[in-house]
């Protein structure tokens, strides 16, 4: 694997306004520019059909979601018109109503986002402990200690699926949401990874004169290093929220009751509580809305430290 | 943390700098020592026994021996689960990994609109696996289904899809490409490393578009690809919400992904000694595919510093 760390100044952040407006046309060094002039179409050519390929991806990217989007908002009685009306008429915003109140959505939105804390202060916190020990103190069995954090990265969690639920029905803990947090308060591999590797990028100096100075391990974590890798913390919360917000199979396993349910649970359900000769289509859509937007209103608010999340750590989100 | 308190308690006797710093250092990462023992190589050990065992969460655990592996050679529903994964992870992974090297490849043009392509490319991505599953599977609806409707327009009358044995997994293959964006950005990050120079002079030398990209781009982001492939085929193993929700693995086992098969045992019949020996198969697999594509990395994947980590 190659170690992204170093080279991750990388990509500009999606904000639309500053790249567009200054790139009119194709810049070209001055040498090749004469050439090109000589026939103009070779301008503008490349141009077009570059805008072409990605308007016709840009419609494969769009139509599934804008079709769920309309469909959120459409009479029952207009759910399979053929062709498809893409701008519902009538617009029924009390479908939302009616899909938030068909199922106790409310509670269901607190079980998530209960779950989603909990797992996210566990992993970045427990993280950065471990993180740190392996990049500022010197113990013997460091190195293997971290190959097994390497390790244990590209390992899929459904191979240990079966003990660990065995362990965790042992305890008692199914119909629980320990099952879906605890295990992350002991370290993630990929997270102790990335900080280890940000750490290693602050310069030992820092630490050193804070030593000097009277700090302990603690502080120096905390007032020395910390403040040098937020924009990474900020990258690992987003990343750690969005896997707790799309964890369907953990859930599926141990949650039972349907009064704890996730929201992904809740979606996944939401056929059954309802009268089964209804089309839901139009409510189920609505209901898929609202589970997403959280996901998108996070991802807008904070965007660049996505996007640059996604590049230094090689995570696809 | 016992550890910790040694440390700070009043001692009279002074540790020797290097000691101390060890005791610290095992205080910081004694959290992962319990979480690896707990929650990984305990699990894998338990998986393996468990694995020589018949054990339905009720009864008593019985010895098995190979039980479990021979019933599994002989399980027509294992071998398809890891055909259909197979199926997955050879030609959806490859598929999306080029059209994402692709479209990056174009969004890093300096042209109009690049960053509301990129933001809308990426959104896909960011809806959680059960939306997605929601509303895909009524896009591939036979009759309203967007895909269907599409085809409809240039006059091809389209297949059933998820309802079809033949068509259920190029479905899902199809599906895949929706969520390119993640790949996508990783090659922006790696694009925007290759030297506009390079592609400067390939280009006076008379190179034309399509050169330049096999050249100079596949090359000079290989270490992405190669990242991208493992961590896709291992990702093919994993593949479990999408065919849950919208196949249920069928029809006729057309989309019997491996995971589903594992999950159904263990959690559907509750057979943890097979569900177990089903696990430890798909770790050797994944242990196998990270080591061969290392192997295979060395002869086409260029690394500038010339070092392979």
């Amino acid at each position: 694997m190659t170690v992204r760390g170093k080279d991750r100044q990388a990509v500009t952040p999606l904000a639309p306004g500053d790249q567009t407006l200054a790139a009119t046309a194709v810049p070209l060094p001055s040498g090749l520019r004469r050439a090109w002039q000589t026939g103009k179409w070779r301008r503008w050519v490349p141009v077009v059909a570059t805008h072409a390929v990605l308007l016709v991806g840009a419609v494969f990217i769009l139509a599934p979601a804008l079709w769920m989007l309309s469909t959120s908002l459409k009479d029952v009685s207009h759910l399979f018109d053929y062709p498809p009306q893409w701008i519902p008429d009538p617009v029924r915003w009390d479908n939302y109503v009616k899909a938030l109140t068909a199922l106790p959505f409310g509670r269901y939105f607190l079980n998530t986002a209960f779950v989603t804390i909990m797992s996210t202060v566990g992993s970045i916190g427990s993280s950065l402990l471990i993180a740190y020990g392996f990049a500022r103190l010197r113990f013997p069995g460091r190195e293997f200690l971290f190959y097994t954090v390497l390790a244990t990265m590209m390992l899929p969690g459904q191979v240990t699926m079966v003990p660990t639920f065995i362990l965790f029905r042992s305890l008692h803990w199914v119909d629980t949401y320990l099952p879906l947090f605890v295990p992350l308060y002991f370290g993630r591999p990929f997270f102790i990874f990335l900080l280890r590797q940000f750490f290693l990028t602050v310069p030992k100096d820092l630490d050193e004169a804070a030593r000097i100075d009277g700090c302990n391990s603690f502080q120096i974590l905390s007032r020395i290093l910390l403040p040098q890798i937020k924009p990474a913390l900020a990258a690992l919360a987003i990343f750690s929220f969005m896997w707790s917000w799309d964890d369907f199979m953990n859930p599926l396993i141990y949650i039972n009751s349907s009064d704890k349910w996730t929201l992904a649970l809740a979606l996944n359900g939401f056929q059954s509580p309802l009268d089964p000769g209804m089309p839901v289509l139009h409510l189920v859509m609505a209901a898929s809305v609202v589970v997403a937007l959280p996901a998108i209103i996070i991802f807008f608010l904070a965007q660049r430290f996505f996007i640059e999340g996604v590049v230094i750590s090689g995570i696809k989100g | 943390m016992a550890v910790q308190g040694a440390l700070t308690g009043p001692r009279p006797q002074r540790m020797s700098l290097a000691r101390r710093e060890a005791w610290e250092g095992y205080g910081f990462v004694a959290l992962w020592l319990v979480g690896f023992v707990v929650f990984y190589a305990g699990p894998m050990v338990a998986s393996l026994l468990l694995s020589f065992t018949s054990w339905n969460l009720i009864g008593r655990i019985e010895w098995a021996g190979l039980d479990n592996y021979r019933q599994l050679v002989h399980d027509p529903i294992f071998w398809q689960s890891l055909k259909v994964t197979g199926i997955y992870a050879s030609i959806a992974v490859p598929l999306d990994l080029f059209a994402a090297l692709i479209l990056a490849t174009l969004l890093n043009q300096k042209i109009r609109a690049v960053g509301w392509y990129r933001t809308l490319y990426y959104i896909p991505t960011i809806l959680p696996g059960v939306v997605t599953a929601m509303v895909w599977r009524w896009v591939f609806n036979p009759q309203i289904g967007l895909i269907n409707q599409a085809l409809a327009l240039v006059g091809i009358n389209g297949p059933l899809w998820l309802a079809s044995p033949q068509w259920a997994l190029p479905a899902i293959i199809v599906m895949s490409l929706w969520t390119i964006g993640g790949s996508m950005v990783i090659f922006l990050g790696g694009l925007q490393g290759v030297p506009v120079q390079l592609h400067e002079a390939a280009e006076i030398d008379g190179a034309g578009s399509w050169t330049r990209f096999w050249r100079i781009t596949v090359p000079l982001v290989s270490p992405t690809i190669f990242f991208n492939l493992i961590t896709g085929m291992i990702g093919a193993f994993q593949v479990f919400t999408l065919p849950y929700i919208m196949t249920q693995g069928g029809p006729q086992y057309a989309t019997e992904f491996y995971v589903l098969y594992l999950y159904d045992n263990a959690f559907t019949f509750h057979k943890m000694g097979y569900a177990s020996a089903m696990a430890w198969i798909m770790f050797l697999i994944v242990v196998v595919l990270t080591l061969a594509q290392f192997r295979l990395s060395k002869r086409w994947v260029y690394y500038a510093g010339g070092d392979t980590l």
